[in-house]
């Protein structure tokens, strides 16, 4: 017999069994739409974390010399990192997408008659990428200005607004701690913290700001930017190889610097918020699982009820394989359309999660296609049984069945 | 065209075995109408599963259309009793949810035969419910189910035609209309292997076998079919 024949037997028993079929395939619909619209909870709130972290630059590792003793303390001595320490790490660290060193320290600015206290911070030239300001007018200073210690100027929006007000900043040149800078570039507010308004400083090349503002040779801290976060452990061990050696730090010693990344915390957030979507996924899982059984309660029954039929088809030449496939493809179609009406469900559902509870929610292709797939392969795993059952039948015996 | 020798069966249930058929052997021929005949326990049943490929003997060969059917692989026995044997049932045996038409085109579908509709309905039309062909069973009547089972059985132009009491549920009437049918088929040398109990039913066959306790004690040919 032709597949196509089949189908259209399938499709008719379970059309003469409308209720029996909607009630069975219950099972797999409210298991397919919970996974997906779990799933879509779980990496929605995973990915709401993610998007925060990576706000404060989640892919960073900052390099501080000292020891860390306590939180945010470090001590023992503080002029250990040299701007030659980020230029080594940028030539031989791998994985790394930039390097950006970092002196700062408060300064008095002066722009006319207006005076403003505020962080100078003297950087390289990734710096703005690295802490992810944007250029609102002009650019940041590049490499040549650095080399060449340029007295040049970027400044915070903050800082914008309290020395020029509504003039036009750039091409004006400013006193930082009494020495002329010119100003060529303004950042994109941020949006200030609480504690912490980022717009609320101005950034020059570290170099000038070692030999022309602050008179030091060590730097403060270096910046390193990960391509992908996954690799931060990896860079962090090759940064401390590379500066051990560099410092010549006998083994056994302790470093006399010290790496780490801010997001760590936030990052094993996220891990939990992944761990959260599988625990949703498995819980929802399960219930796809008791739809399964459903349809295999379901198809024993209407195997047994048709014995009858079952003994008929092959009295008139059905093949075992034949009858097999004949439930198979009832069971496999209830699944199917199980899994057609869950995902329309489950999708609905995520978007009024996301609609009236204002959570953020993500349907992934993902998770659909695996619902979907999971709910097939449900229907002919849990199909398979009765439908071997019935293709084993003796044909005499099931001739005779009342 | 039938060549059954020392044809037996036994059933092992575990403590006993029973025999149900015992050292049967006979030939039928092509176009012939055979009655089995026999009480019940006689053994007729478990005979005419083995001719209907239902079943294989446990001792003894079976010829149909010179093929050993004892040698034969499950998916092969489907496959003859698909286009070599067409049954008749006491009970119609149709499929309570397809027409009349769609109830005979079904061993077309399983044996892959191109234009089915078209010869269904040619089966339809030789036992005379043309009409009939978008009827469910229930909406016909005991004898029009049986000549719906009967075109079922034909359509695919069996070697043998093998039915199992098939006025046993109906009317005498209505089954001497079935019984008149099966001798125009008979007529149009459609082979009939005919079981029952009904002596009356029997003499209308062209021979009788007769069956007792798993044995056949008597193998008649009938001058002229009396109607």
């Amino acid at each position: 017999m032709l597949i196509l024949d089949l189908f259209k037997m399938a499709l008719r028993s379970l059309i003469s069994h409308k209720l029996r079929t909607f009630l069975t395939a219950l099972g797999i619909i409210i298991g397919v739409a919970s996974v997906i619209s779990m799933i879509s909870i779980g990496e929605g709130a995973r990915q709401q974390t993610l998007s925060t972290i990576s706000k404060f630059g989640t892919n960073i590792i900052t390099i501080k010399p000292g020891q860390k003793k306590s939180r945010h303390v470090s001590t023992g001595k503080v002029d250990t990192l040299m701007l030659e320490d980020a230029n080594v790490i940028e030539k031989n660290v791998p994985l790394i997408t930039g390097v950006a060193a970092q002196v700062y320290r408060s300064a008095q600015l002066k722009y006319g008659n207006k005076n403003t206290n505020t962080t100078v911070r003297g950087t390289g030239k990734s710096y703005a990428r690295l802490a992810n300001f944007e250029m609102k007018n002009g650019r940041y200073f590049n490499q040549p200005e650095i080399n060449a210690a340029k007295r040049v100027c970027v400044l915070g929006a903050t800082v914008v607004k309290n020395l020029f007000e509504e003039a036009e900043p750039l091409g004006q040149t400013i006193k930082v701690d009494g020495k002329n800078f010119m100003v060529i570039g303004t950042t994109e507010p941020k949006g200030a913290l609480s504690w912490f308004d980022p717009d609320d400083q101005i950034f020059i090349p570290v170099t000038t700001a070692q030999k022309r503002v602050f008179g030091m040779d060590h730097i403060q801290s270096i910046d390193v930017q990960a391509a992908n976060i996954e690799d931060l452990e990896i860079i962090k061990e090759d940064i401390a190889q590379l500066l051990r050696l560099r410092h010549n730090i006998a083994e056994g010693k302790e470093n006399d610097f010290y790496v780490q990344n801010s997001s760590q915390w936030l990052n094993s957030w996220g891990d939990a918020a992944k761990t959260f979507t599988y625990l949703l996924g498995g819980i929802a899982a399960i219930s796809l699982m008791v739809g399964g059984i459903g349809i295999m309660n379901i198809m024993l029954v209407s195997v047994t009820e048709r014995t009858r039929e079952i003994g008929i088809r092959k009295a008139i030449g059905a093949k075992k394989k034949e009858i097999l496939e004949q439930f198979l493809i009832e069971s496999v179609l209830i699944s199917f359309l199980g899994g057609g009406i869950g995902i329309l469900l489950g999708v609905s559902i995520s978007k009024m999660v996301s609609k009236i509870g204002g959570w953020d929610t993500i349907v992934s292709t993902q998770s659909i296609l695996l619902a979907f797939g999971f709910s097939v392969g449900i229907g002919i795993f849990f199909g398979f049984y009765p439908a071997n059952k019935a293709a084993n039948m003796n044909p005499i015996e099931a001739l005779r069945y009342e | 065209m039938i060549e059954a020798k020392n044809l037996s069966k036994t059933y092992d249930t575990g403590v006993l075995s029973v025999t149900a058929l015992e050292q049967a052997s006979f030939q039928i021929g092509k176009g012939e109408f055979v009655a089995i005949m026999g009480p019940s326990g006689s053994g007729k049943s478990t005979l005419m599963n083995l001719l209907g490929c239902l079943d294989l003997p446990s001792s003894g060969s079976y010829f149909l259309e010179d093929v050993d059917i004892g040698q034969l692989k499950p998916n092969q026995l489907a496959e003859v009793r698909n286009r070599r044997i067409g049954f008749v049932f006491q009970s119609f045996n149709l499929l309570p949810r397809a027409t009349a038409l769609e109830n005979i085109e079904l061993p077309l579908l399983y044996g892959r035969v191109p234009n089915s509709t078209e010869i269904a309905m040619n089966a339809l039309d030789r036992v005379g419910l043309k009409h009939r062909a978008k009827h469910k069973p229930t909406e016909l009547s005991g004898g029009e189910k049986q000549r719906v089972a009967i075109a079922r059985a034909l359509v695919n132009q069996p070697a043998i035609i093998l039915a199992d009491e098939p006025t046993g549920n109906l009317d005498s009437a209505t089954g001497e209309e079935i019984m008149s049918l099966f001798h125009k088929l008979n007529e149009e040398k459609v082979t009939l292997i005919l079981v029952t109990h009904e002596e009356e039913i029997a003499q209308q066959a062209k021979r009788i076998i007769k069956m007792k306790d798993g044995k056949i004690v008597q193998d008649q040919l009938l001058g002229v079919a009396s109607c």
